[in-house]
């Protein structure tokens, strides 16, 4: 796989660490319900297409990632910083 | 048919003309007491123990693609028993002993080989964990040795003892592990799941579920048209998310590629299975001669049934690492399982929040080994709606009640467990 990064350009995917899944979202403060956390660390769509992941470029420019990819083909559709609506 | 030596030999008098096929190819019926969803080794070993040990013969068996196309075609065959947490020991030592009469059971030859599982060790810290693993396997009545480092060379001279940065200390031997031959193990399963009634459907995809006023699961929608059903059991793998998800389900499982590779036939060369200890790799050799070896997960979710070529070049390493003479052998062919990880590592074999739907996934890399058993123990959830004693652990809900089965210790990344 090789990956678009938005600033690096195209690079072999071995330069990255894969975190997963990007869409589960952190309950906010100290008041939120244990069953927001457990949905958030332990609940997963897993998709079987398109999907957005934390990917980050260690031997790169060290910027965490949003890719986009495809997990039926491994093809990769996009990438933007996460730091740039990786939370949107 | 029932195989023997009789029946060889008359089949060799006529020609072999006289075999006929193994288990029937069925057409769907209208209604079943119970549709299992995935033909897998799982599927089908809880549709014979349902048959046989429940008498529930009014059982369908529905697979998407062919018997033996999934993970059931996709795995490194290897069977043993050396886990160390109390949820899960009980499981996989009840399975040893089912493996370990599977064939006179089932009729078929699976190839059951106990030629012994050996992890290395290489450093102090892990000759201490190993031998608490050995301490718990025994403690639960599975067999375990801790081996020093010319107990292993006794055995297996070939290994990179002296290897400056990973020396091998010593290994955790494993008598009664061994292998078996998985596609026999599935067409085993299937032969005999069939000859006491089981409908085994093939090509039949699940597209929905059928749900009454109260919202319980009462029949499947497939490729080949709708089922009703009294209870339906999912055992689809890396599937299971796609599929639960088709009854509003979330699961604690994601979905990642793990690859598996396969040399040249050689001379026999590997006697066991052997585990390297510094980094994930294991290898064993088919009775065929290729040596089968392994790694682990590509490390980001897939469905693709293949992976890429960072793990292939990582698995080589290791293997270069752990015994330096397999880098003469050629590798004949790679290939990729889609393995449903659990958040912590450990399975699931549960009712869901959803009535008449039962889960049987979270294998992660590990299935393979637990067929009889995971078989056996949700035949047994199916068949009373009640846990069977080994895998009482097994909950859905153990996530959100903090009762996880956290074996390696990695916490709820399922591309590290």
């Amino acid at each position: 796989m090789r990956i678009p990064c938005p600033f690096c350009g195209s690079r072999d995917s071995r330069e990255f660490a894969c975190r997963g899944d990007a869409a589960p979202r952190r309950p906010a403060g100290a008041d939120s319900d244990a069953e927001a956390m457990f949905d958030y660390v332990y609940l997963r769509d897993n998709p079987a297409g398109p999907i957005e992941e934390y990917w980050y470029h260690a031997q790169g420019c060290r910027q965490w990632l949003v890719v986009h990819r495809d997990t039926r083909s491994h093809a990769v559709l996009g990438a933007r910083f996460a730091a740039a609506g990786g939370r949107a | 048919m029932r195989y023997s030596l009789l029946q060889l030999a008359r089949q060799a008098l006529s020609g072999h003309k006289g075999w006929g096929p193994a288990w029937r190819d069925a057409a769907p019926r209208a209604a079943y007491d119970v549709v299992i969803v995935g033909g897998g080794g799982h599927g089908l070993a809880t549709a014979y123990y349902l048959a046989k040990v429940h008498k529930i013969t009014n059982v369908a068996v529905i697979e998407r693609g062919w018997i033996g196309g999934g993970n059931a075609g996709r795995n490194t065959t290897i069977v043993r028993a050396n886990y160390a947490l109390p949820g899960n020991e009980p499981f996989y030592a009840f399975a040893l002993r089912l493996w370990e009469g599977l064939e006179r059971e089932l009729n078929y030859n699976a190839m059951v080989s106990q030629r012994g599982v050996v992890n290395l060790f290489h450093t102090d810290a892990q000759r201490d964990a190993f031998a608490r693993r050995g301490n718990a396997m025994r403690l639960h009545g599975v067999d375990a040795q801790l081996l020093d480092a010319e107990g292993v060379r006794k055995m297996a001279p070939f290994l990179a003892f002296d290897n400056a940065r990973f020396p091998i200390l010593g290994g955790l031997w494993h008598d009664r592990a061994g292998t078996a031959r998985h596609d026999a193990v599935n067409w085993g399963y299937a032969r005999a799941a069939s000859a006491l009634g089981v409908d085994i459907v093939q090509n039949c995809a699940v597209e929905g579920f059928e749900r009454d006023a109260s919202g319980a699961v009462v029949g499947v929608h497939t490729s080949l048209g709708p089922i009703r059903a009294g209870r339906v059991g999912l055992a689809v793998a890396g599937m299971s998310g796609v599929v639960a998800g088709l009854a509003g389900l979330r699961l604690p499982i994601e979905s990642h590629v793990l690859q598996a590779f396969v040399t040249e036939g050689l001379k026999p060369l590997v006697p066991y299975v052997m585990n390297y200890g510094m980094g994930h790799f294991y290898i064993s050799q088919s009775d065929k001669g290729g040596l089968v070896f392994g790694g682990g997960l590509d490390g980001y979710n897939s469905y693709a049934q293949r992976g890429g070529l960072p793990v292939v070049e990582d698995v080589c390493e290791a293997a270069m690492a752990m015994m330096p003479m397999v880098g003469r052998a050629r590798i004949l062919r790679s290939w990729g399982g889609i393995m449903d990880m659990s958040m912590d590592g450990s399975p699931i074999i549960d009712r869901t929040p959803v009535p008449g739907l039962y889960l049987n996934a979270g294998w992660c890399i590990g299935g393979f080994k637990a067929t009889p058993a995971a078989g056996w123990a949700f035949a047994h959830l199916l068949a009373r709606d009640e846990p069977h004693e080994t895998a009482r652990a097994y909950r859905l809900d153990r996530f959100r009640t903090g009762h996880l089965i956290d074996e390696k210790g990695a916490g709820a990344q399922p591309n590290l467990q």
